[in-house]
């Protein structure tokens, strides 16, 4: 997700920002960074300095615990852990002392290339693997200054390990010995990183920090925040994207004890009505007694049935062009014999993380507080801020923990923020906790779009793609947002076109375009983007070409591969030796199925043992060899990759789809809208790296497009039929 | 409203709630026990998960008016039930969570089906774990945990 702001920010060489040592109260060393620059770089010159409260990014307490603030949400991926390994091998600092810490909205922990605090774009480990690695190189050159200064001795004569620095003569000081004395010294402007050689911990399988806790219940999520006269409210959102309350009787509602106020809320398109409760039970129940006459006049009644038409003869236009390389009138002197055209549809798709959308906020007139899982902390604070009339800095930002996310929350507008402040500044002085239900959450909007895909492929003589037509249909993400500028090109949103237009095929005569029409449908990135349709699409047709060559599927990805698709040759041979035993040895009823894709700078090749039981595909095995450069954490890649693998699953399930009929949701929980349970995911997984000391790339996203269609390509072979129309309602 | 006194982890508890509210927001919001997680509320995910008189339950669908003296067992009452401690241990070395949030659900799930099958196949744990959704799709790690665990059982 938004991988293409980074060309568009250079990231932290823009900013000065600097770090500050400094005693705490309670005793200890405290290092923080420090920008005297806004985090965007902005035309026209840069702004006068800013202030910034100091905000740690390490803590060496006197106990000896280190506590390392993560300038991101965890949500499952794993950075709360992950970070902090980085920030800590380089400190040379005993691990088991380490504890992380979720940072607060802050412009300190905004991300050093997107220039916003989230996560999204796969982009934690690759944009912060450096500025941890410094950050605890020079925490740890100041604590050997600190003993270097006691000692009398050069720093040059002490090493560090686990935490304790030894100098010449036997001399050891633990860190938390050092902290205060630490404290004191100059932070060093450039400091000596590791060789990868010298790594202790990055690299290394560390377990997860939040596995016992997750375990035992005792992990609070922003749904289980409770604060001393909390309230909870739920609103009651139109039938129609963009419905308005015409008027409502709330007799019935107010009749119920514990109710204490419902009235009416603009949203970010029409209004809805809040009720807020004592408790979400009563507050629920109170809502369902709402009588609420819905003014739906001058809105459009989105209709899928009529909406794929629609798509469908757009398909059938070139649009905004994204790619034209070489000959595209090269494709109609091809024989018809040796072209194909397909169309593909892609349904709505929501994300429906675990934990329902929630947020907490309380305002106080002249500041606020808010308690939000967010992905996307800048946005969401300056929204609270916003509609309280505050300052962003004005408003207290804790991020809480996520049941995931997969980019529901990371929403350009917060309307859900909105919604909690909207709320909260009619209850002056009183927290309210918004909870949105999974009722909500189904109808509420904010899916992954539909798409129409219309692909004409003229075929060479020697059986492969000689010239690719490509015209893409779907809603823009970004369209209207302050993030057009960045990710809308030549009037294309990059994210409508993103792993076709820059294929790691090699097609000589290559025309990619796209239409982004309007639709009165909310939609958002769905973990991996545009991939999620566009692999899809050309993985499938890639198989079908290499079926009609007569050639094996992985040698024929090979020869078509551009000789700088290095990540993902190198991917695509690794998933090849390790699945070669199976896949040559496979029980009757069964197929191998292959794909492999790049994005987010993480090459990914997979190969799953598929057959059919009940009607449904059966994913018996997969395996999946990646080249994400180094690996910081194998054990949290590997998750990462069984966990996408499974997520991507959900574009195949029979019920894997959000359809609109006039204008109204017609799914409304996990019923209708059904994910995968444990029935329908890969049976194993495993999970092959391809040894690297590049740069690290990032593993949330890219594992999720590579699955459905090598499911498919394997039920092709059992089934002789291509698959083009998700979701696979039947096989 | 109406109070009933329920038997929670062993320890006996009085709430004064509205009949229909579920289980699963008595525990939540009059007990503050939250490790048992709301996903869906109406018995389609799991997280809510608990233990009725040792029977893996959904507790978003069971009014409290209708559990009488029927003993219910929680994720925070794991840690006293060898079976529980020995599934929680089993998901911490196999790294099992991501997010976590369904998890509670998926433990419980989990030691029900130890207890009444201790040696279960993969079938077994495909039926007795297939009404918990995991978004994050831990499936792989829960399978190889409840194989782990249920050798440290016998």
């Amino acid at each position: 997700m938004l991988r293409s702001l980074e060309t568009c920010s250079e990231g932290s060489v823009n900013r000065r920002s600097f770090l500050r040592a400094s005693a705490v109260a309670a005793g200890g060393l405290m290092v923080s960074l420090y920008l005297d620059l806004p985090a965007v770089a902005q035309e026209g010159g840069p702004p006068p300095p800013k202030v910034y409260p100091p905000d740690a990014f390490v803590h060496v307490r006197p106990d000896g615990k280190i506590l390392i603030t993560v300038n991101r949400l965890e949500f499952g991926q794993g950075v709360q852990t992950s970070l902090p390994m980085i920030l800590a091998d380089e400190m040379d600092a005993d691990w088991s002392q380490v504890v992380p810490e979720l940072a607060p909205a802050a412009d300190v922990y905004k991300d050093p290339l997107f220039g916003i605090q989230m996560v999204g774009g796969s982009g934690s480990i690759a944009h912060s693997f450096t500025q941890y690695r410094e950050l605890g190189a020079k925490t740890r050159a100041m604590l050997i200054a600190a003993a270097a200064d006691r000692w009398h001795v050069s720093p040059d004569q002490c090493r560090t390990e686990n935490s304790v620095v030894y100098g010449p003569t036997g001399k050891s000081a633990r860190y938390a010995e050092l902290a205060n004395h630490a404290a004191r010294q100059p932070v060093p402007e450039r400091v000596r990183l590791k060789n990868p050689s010298e790594f202790r911990l990055i690299g290394k399988k560390v377990p997860r920090l939040d596995s016992r806790p997750k375990c035992d219940g005792s992990q609070k999520f922003g749904l289980d925040l409770d604060l001393p006269g909390l309230k909870v409210a739920v609103v009651a959102h139109p039938p129609v994207f963009g419905g308005r309350v015409r008027m409502f009787d709330d007799k019935e509602a107010r009749n119920l004890a514990g109710v204490k106020d419902v009235f009416e809320i603009p949203l970010v398109k029409g209004s809805g009505v809040a009720v807020v409760a004592d408790k979400f039970w009563t507050a629920k129940q109170a809502r369902d007694r709402l009588k609420i006459d819905w003014d739906l006049s001058g809105v459009e009644l989105a209709d899928t049935s009529q909406l794929w038409i629609k798509f469908k003869q757009l398909a059938r236009t070139p649009g905004g062009v994204a790619v034209a390389r070489g000959d595209d009138n090269s494709l109609d002197r091809i024989p018809a014999a040796r072209r194909i055209i397909a169309e593909y549809e892609f349904p709505y798709l929501a994300h429906t993380p675990m934990e329902p959308l929630n947020a907490t906020v309380r305002f106080e007139g002249n500041k606020a507080e808010a308690w939000v899982p967010s992905q996307f902390q800048t946005m969401d604070q300056m929204a609270i801020a916003e509609v309280l009339g505050l300052k962003p800095e004005q408003v207290t930002f804790h991020t809480e923990y996520a049941g995931g996310g997969f980019g529901r929350r990371a929403v350009i507008d917060s309307h859900v923020q909105r919604e909690a402040a909207m709320i909260a500044r009619r209850l002056r002085g009183t927290p309210v906790k918004l909870v949105w239900t999974r009722e909500d959450d189904v109808r509420g909007g904010y899916y992954r779009p539909m798409h129409a895909h219309r692909v004409e492929i003229g075929i060479g003589a020697d059986g492969m793609p000689a010239a690719w037509r490509h015209v893409i249909v779907g809603q823009s993400l970004v369209a209207g947002t302050p993030f057009a500028a960045m990710l809308i090109k030549n009037g294309v949103d990059e994210t409508t076109v993103e792993g076709v237009a820059d294929t790691n095929y090699n097609i000589p005569n290559l025309h990619v375009s796209a239409h982004n029409p309007t639709v009165n449908v909310p939609v958002l990135w769905w973990r991996s983007v545009g991939n999620t349709h566009n692999a899809f699409v050309m993985e499938t047709l890639i198989d079908e070409l290499a079926a009609r060559a007569r050639v094996d599927p992985i040698a024929y990805r090979r020869k078509l591969l551009k000789p700088e698709a290095k990540k993902l040759r190198a991917a695509l041979d690794l998933m090849a030796e390790k699945s070669a035993a199976w896949r040559n040895n496979l029980p009757r009823g069964h197929a191998a199925g292959i794909s492999c894709h790049e994005c987010f700078g993480t090459a990914v090749a997979c190969a799953v043992d598929v057959s059919i039981e009940n009607k449904r595909p059966k994913i018996h095995r997969a395996t999946v060899a990646l080249d994400c450069g180094l690996a910081v954490n194998p054990l949290t890649i590997e998750s990462q990759f069984q966990g996408g693998l499974g997520f991507g699953v959900t574009q195949l399930m029979a019920q894997g789809a959000i359809t609109l009929k006039d204008g109204r949701v017609e799914q409304r929980n996990f019923d209708g809208y059904t994910p995968p349970y444990i029935v329908d995911a890969p049976v194993t997984v495993d999970v092959h790296i391809v040894p690297s000391t590049e740069a690290p790339t990032g593993c949330g996203e890219p594992p999720v497009p590579v699955i459905s269609p090598a499911v498919v390509n394997a039920l092709a072979k059992l089934t002789g039929k291509r698959y083009r129309s998700l979701p696979l309602t039947s096989i | 409203m109406a109070t009933y006194q329920l038997n929670v982890n062993g320890q006996t508890k009085q709430v004064n709630v509205d009949p229909s509210t579920p289980l699963l927001w008595v525990l939540r919001e009059e007990l503050k026990m939250t490790g048992t997680k709301y996903g869906c509320g109406i018995s389609a995910c799991g997280a809510c998960t608990v233990h009725l008189a040792g029977i893996a339950t959904r507790s978003c669908v069971v009014p409290v008016s209708l559990i009488g003296d029927r003993k219910i067992t929680t994720i925070e009452g794991m840690g006293q039930d060898p079976v529980g401690r020995a599934v929680q241990n089993a998901w911490v070395e196999k790294d099992v969570v991501q997010c976590g949030y369904c998890q509670s659900g998926q433990i419980m799930s989990a030691v029900a089906l130890l207890k009444a099958t201790p040696k279960p196949t993969d079938r077994n744990i495909e039926e007795s774990m297939g009404g918990n959704l995991c978004r994050c799709a831990t499936y792989v790690r829960i399978r190889e945990a409840i194989k782990s665990a249920a050798e440290q059982v016998t």
